[in-house]
């Protein structure tokens, strides 16, 4: 388990460097750099801002500054914020966009699971196909689209109620997050209850279920038990991915209903191709997504013994 | 057969060349195999009925439906469906005469019917007042509230009258006049006018726009009719139906195009890793893991920009290029997976004794084997294109603006999302139909084409 658990990590350390090596080299492929902006800069300024920052050496020889940096955790200074460290962006916004994420996780993965079991126990009656038509159309619809009908709903709600039940945009209380999170967490939900009515479908019948009912144990003891237990690892395993899709996606729902998460700083980063911003958006999001997905693969691990020995 | 009706004709020997038996069922290849079990999925022909319709739509439809998608109709900015517009015919604005204007009997009155043209407004000099100001809103007046839009003041206490030219739409506007002393202050003293304004048109105008096909087929005042717009129009008067006809171009183009170029590089990768195996198949397959770990709007957005787009370009090339670029790991895994199971099969070997060499194999045995699972996935990478191109284009990293794409459409329609929804709600519309049926036939050809993947209903 241990040396597992390790090569995972070198894995890990080994993708991540592989993703800060990648776009590196795509960003410095873009025409223009930070200092070309809309008033000329005389030559000579440019080139001594070009030496203070390092923009006038080799490529290579930037790039291994830039990786020494990165090992000691430092993503610089941004270009074109006034006097703000790259971490600090990180360290302020990243924490609104990773409470909206597990919020959306939260939302996705108890709706998926509590709709998926439900549709597999009442097959083919009015609750599975009311539910899975839900499903179908959770689907289909893009994200930005349920953020739209979302802020809508909510608008023409407060208006008929004459008082605000929930606020429209913005971020602070608890109040803020659950509109967004919710129509963050849609998408994903819908892909869930999907994986899981299929692996309840598996489930229902199963030998030990029936062995189970002839024991005489009541309906619910089989459901918590037996079946829900079962059922629900398929779905753990995509929950790794399912954070990198809702963390990625969360932008949208980000600038529509204008939280101040990271997405936006790295949209803007890289119109204005503010080099360090987007090198350490970047970094930083890769190596997140990355060691989630082990975390949630290590942690099935100890959820089902079959796959501890393999 | 019961045993008593043999007779001795039954005994004959068959003529040689005829068959003993009649197979009653004719034998059928996979391929027609599952396409009888896709006909019988009602779910995945209705869908496979709506992408032909829209591939109709954006192919024919512009030559159906030839109303220029780029045209502005200012006009019509923000026109619900199906809205029937009609305008006056009239001259080019004729100056005022001012001096022949009279007095009104009224405290504020119109020199003569307010149009789209002009509003000319004459009022009756207040006592005392040295000046006047005057003000448009388009709510009644009310005590108190605000009187709206200032539109300018008159200099003298004879000049009692004012001419308002300033985007005037066809609706119903409150002119209020306020008596200003002689330090241009305002007095208590106001005036307010309900004024509906006409829709009209010039001649030249009606004629440059198609509308008459001679400036001396229309007579002065008649009513002409403007045309319709099915589905409204956008922020900017264009008209949706075609913006949505040629937007699918563009969304359809990278949902289909995309996917098919992808698969077929992850196709070409993961058969050359699954056939050549060992070490080579670990360096390979190591790298696609990597690049399946870049996160993937993010790079969309940096390699969409780092291939940059001349000016004029639409920039759908680099989308698609992007969109390439970062999906093909996924086919190629299972592809991969595939080739190492079938290559353990036993019709391999037996294709290897017979002398089979590897390039016959791989495209003789073992493409045409896993093509079932090819088709599939491709069909559900279509969604995810046409997603990644809406998402881009709405975050405004995606087609360049005069290019319309239903993603784009989205993110215009969503800044007038409270005042016109049908410009957000037609190409939401569109993309979540386009996906629907994308992911309800992926599902048919699943159940039709994989017995393995055959999800159970």
């Amino acid at each position: 388990m241990l040396s597992y658990t390790l090569k995972r990590l070198l894995q890990g350390v080994i993708t991540v460097w592989f993703i800060a090596t990648a776009t590196f080299f795509a960003m410095h492929q873009v025409p223009g750099d930070p200092l070309t902006t809309d008033k000329a800069v005389p030559e000579d300024i440019r080139k001594n801002l070009e030496e203070k920052y390092g923009l006038d050496k080799p490529l290579f020889e930037q790039y291994t500054i830039f990786l020494s940096n990165i090992t000691r955790g430092d993503f610089g200074i941004s270009f074109t914020q006034k006097n703000r460290r790259v971490n600090d962006i990180i360290r302020e916004q990243f924490p609104v966009s990773a409470t909206l994420g597990i919020l959306a996780i939260i939302f996705a993965a108890l709706g998926g699971i509590l709709w998926g079991a439900l549709t597999a126990l009442y097959r083919n009656k009015l609750p599975d196909i009311v539910i899975m038509f839900l499903v179908i159309l959770g689907i289909s619809v893009p994200s930005f689209v349920m953020a739209a009908l979302g802020q809508m709903g909510l608008v023409s709600l407060n208006d008929t109620l004459g008082f605000s039940v929930l606020p429209v945009a913005g971020w602070g209380t608890v109040q803020h997050m659950l509109v967004p999170s919710l129509v963050l967490g849609l998408g994903t939900m819908a892909y869930l209850t999907r994986l899981m009515r299929s692996s309840m479908l598996e489930i229902v019948n199963a030998d030990y279920v029936r062995t189970a009912k002839a024991k005489g144990l009541p309906a619910s003891r089989i459901f918590t038990k037996h079946q829900l237990r079962n059922a629900v690892l398929p779905v753990i395993t995509v929950l790794g991915p399912a954070i990198a899709a809702i963390t990625t996606g969360g932008f949208v729902v980000e600038s529509i209903f204008a939280i101040p998460g990271l997405g936006r700083f790295f949209v803007q980063a890289v119109q204005q191709l503010d080099y360090t911003v987007i090198m350490g958006t970047t970094v930083f999001y890769g190596a997140f997504l990355v060691f989630m997905v082990i975390l949630v693969d290590l942690l099935y691990g100890f959820i089902d013994p079959r796959v501890r020995i393999s | 057969m019961s045993e008593s009706t043999f007779s001795a004709d039954d005994f004959k020997p068959l003529p040689k060349g005829a068959a003993a038996e009649v197979i009653t069922r004719p034998s059928m290849s996979y391929w027609q195999d599952a396409w009888r079990r896709l006909k019988e999925n009602r779910r995945a022909i209705i869908s496979l009925w709506i992408i032909i319709g829209l591939l109709a739509f954006t192919l024919i439809g512009p030559y159906l439906w030839t109303v220029d998608h780029a045209k502005q109709n200012v006009d019509k900015i923000s026109e619900r469906p199906f809205t029937s517009t009609e305008a006056v015919l009239t001259t080019p604005l004729q100056p005022w005469d001012i001096g022949n204007r009279g007095t009104p009997s009224d405290p504020l009155a119109l020199a003569e019917p307010a149009t789209t043209q002009t509003a000319r407004l004459v009022w009756q000099a207040m006592p005392g007042a040295s000046a006047y100001r005057i003000y448009r809103n388009i709510f009644p007046y009310e005590p108190g509230a605000g009187l709206g839009l200032p539109l300018g003041e008159t200099l003298l206490p004879k000049d009692t009258y004012f001419e308002d030219r300033l985007d005037l739409q066809a609706k119903t506007y409150y002119y209020s006049v306020v008596g200003l002393d002689s330090q241009l202050r305002e007095t208590a003293q106001v005036v307010t006018l309900e004024v509906p304004v006409t829709r009209v048109i010039t001649l030249t105008e009606a004629t440059e726009r198609g509308l008459l096909s001679q400036a001396s087929d229309g007579k002065l005042g008649e009513k002409i009719h403007l045309g319709t717009h099915p589905f409204g129009t956008d922020y900017l008067g264009r008209d949706l139906l075609a913006r949505l006809m040629e937007g699918a171009r563009v969304s359809l183009f990278i949902g289909i195009v995309a996917p098919f170029l992808f698969v077929l590089v992850g196709v070409a990768y993961g058969s050359i890793a699954g056939f050549l195996g060992g070490a080579s198949d670990q360096v390979l397959m190591r790298f696609a893991d990597f690049v399946v770990a870049l996160p993937f709007l993010l790079f969309m957005i940096l390699f969409k920009i780092a291939f940059g787009i001349g000016p004029g370009e639409s920039g759908v090339m680099p989308m698609l290029l992007a969109l390439v670029l970062l999906s093909w790991p996924s086919t190629a895994r299972l592809v991969r997976g595939q080739i190492l199971q079938i290559r353990e099969e036993g019709y391999i070997n037996a294709a290897q004794l017979l002398g089979a060499n590897t390039s016959y194999l791989v495209l003789r045995h073992m493409i045409p084997n896993t093509l079932g699972v090819i088709l599939v996935t491709l069909t559900f990478a279509v969604p995810s294109a046409i997603f990644t191109e809406a998402f881009l284009s709405f975050i405004g990293m995606g087609v360049a603006p005069p290019t319309p794409s239903w993603g784009s459409m989205c993110n215009e329609g969503i800044k007038t999302m409270l005042t016109s929804p049908h410009e957000l709600i037609f190409p939401a519309l569109f993309i979540s139909v386009t996906v629907l049926a994308f992911n309800l036939l992926g599902d048919g050809l699943r159940d039709a084409l994989d017995s393995r993947m055959r999800s159970r209903e």
